[in-house]
């Protein structure tokens, strides 16, 4: 049991976890390119034209993926700056920093995607409706993170002072996430529910499952190579990265 | 198989603006993220060994 413990806590110093780190992106960086290709091949090859929106509606393909990972990667980020607040744990605090930007970039693609098929769709790119101004505002969040973040020089009181807005912005996650319940909004409703059956073709949910698998793997790989260079950025001064082999040739 | 042609594939229907944009928006700046990380990353490196080289120039110096 305490032999666990102290393999578990190892990992929690940047010094441990830079080079496990970069074992572990290219693995994720492959697992995301495999499934990246079989959702577009499932998107576009197999899943049948949709009887309302023609071929519109393939958008779904992208558009869900990235929305689900714009609320994720927050929540994630949330908990990671949550417990770099509590513990001082210096590394959880670079793991909120380093997924941030992965974050801004899918709620911006939410944005973008979405209003790609709103304007067909609805005739508009944009609507002021409780589903797409909640996602804005996640997205503001971000953007609020990252530059609070790099607006004080001290690491440890910008890593404070993002951890509190991070968690304050939680609360806005679930408004999103709920907002097509709780207000009318011409955004239609949730794609996958947990409670019904799925109300889509077997192959589309396919396509749409793996296309999100394939942006969950992608973020994973991407924040872990954002986190080895902020561990860098960060740690320079010290012995062990100047003992480094790609610092020392 | 739901296109008889190339063409007919990407025409998409006649939504080809708007697959092809969403589509190539995440293309583009899923591609585009990993390049500018391995920029900002070349930089620290190139940095780090500045300083440490700099460091040495001064120990031998003294």
């Amino acid at each position: 049991m305490s032999n666990q413990v102290i393999n578990f806590f190892k990992f929690s110093s940047p010094q441990a976890f830079y080079p496990l780190a970069g074992k572990m992106v290219p693995w994720f960086a492959a697992l995301a390119a495999i499934l990246g290709i079989t959702a577009l091949y499932i998107g576009f090859f197999i899943a049948p034209t949709d009887a309302q929106q023609g071929e519109g509606y393939r958008i779904i393909f992208v558009h869900v993926g990235v929305s689900w990972m714009s609320m994720l990667i927050y929540v994630v980020m949330a908990m990671w700056a949550a417990i770099g607040l509590g513990f001082n744990t210096r590394l959880s605090n670079m793991m909120a920093s380093a997924l941030a930007p992965t974050g801004a970039m899918f709620a911006f693609l939410s944005l973008c995607t979405g209003a790609l098929w709103g304007k067909p769709m609805w005739g508009t790119w944009w609507v002021w409706d409780a589903r797409l101004t909640s996602e804005l505002i996640l997205f503001f969040l971000y953007i609020g993170f990252i530059a609070l973040q790099s607006a004080i020089d001290d690491p440890r009181r910008a890593d404070k002072a993002g951890a509190v807005l991070a968690i304050v912005g939680v609360i806005n996650v679930p408004i999103i996430y709920f907002s097509v319940q709780w207000w009318n909004t011409l955004h239609q409703g949730s794609s996958v529910s947990l409670t019904k059956s799925p109300s889509m073709a077997a192959t589309m949910l396919l396509g749409m499952l793996l296309m999100a698998l394939c942006f969950w793997m992608y973020s994973i790989a991407v924040a872990l190579k954002r986190l080895r260079v902020i561990i860098l950025e960060r740690e320079r001064h010290t012995a062990w990265v100047a003992a480094l082999p790609e610092v020392k040739s | 198989m739901n296109w008889n042609s190339p063409a007919e594939f990407f025409a998409m229907g006649g939504y080809a603006l708007y697959v092809w944009g969403s589509f190539g928006a995440c293309a583009v700046l899923l591609a585009l993220e990993p390049l500018l990380l391995k920029m900002r990353r070349t930089t620290v490196i190139t940095e780090i060994k500045r300083e440490i080289a700099a460091r040495t120039q001064n120990e031998t110096q003294n």
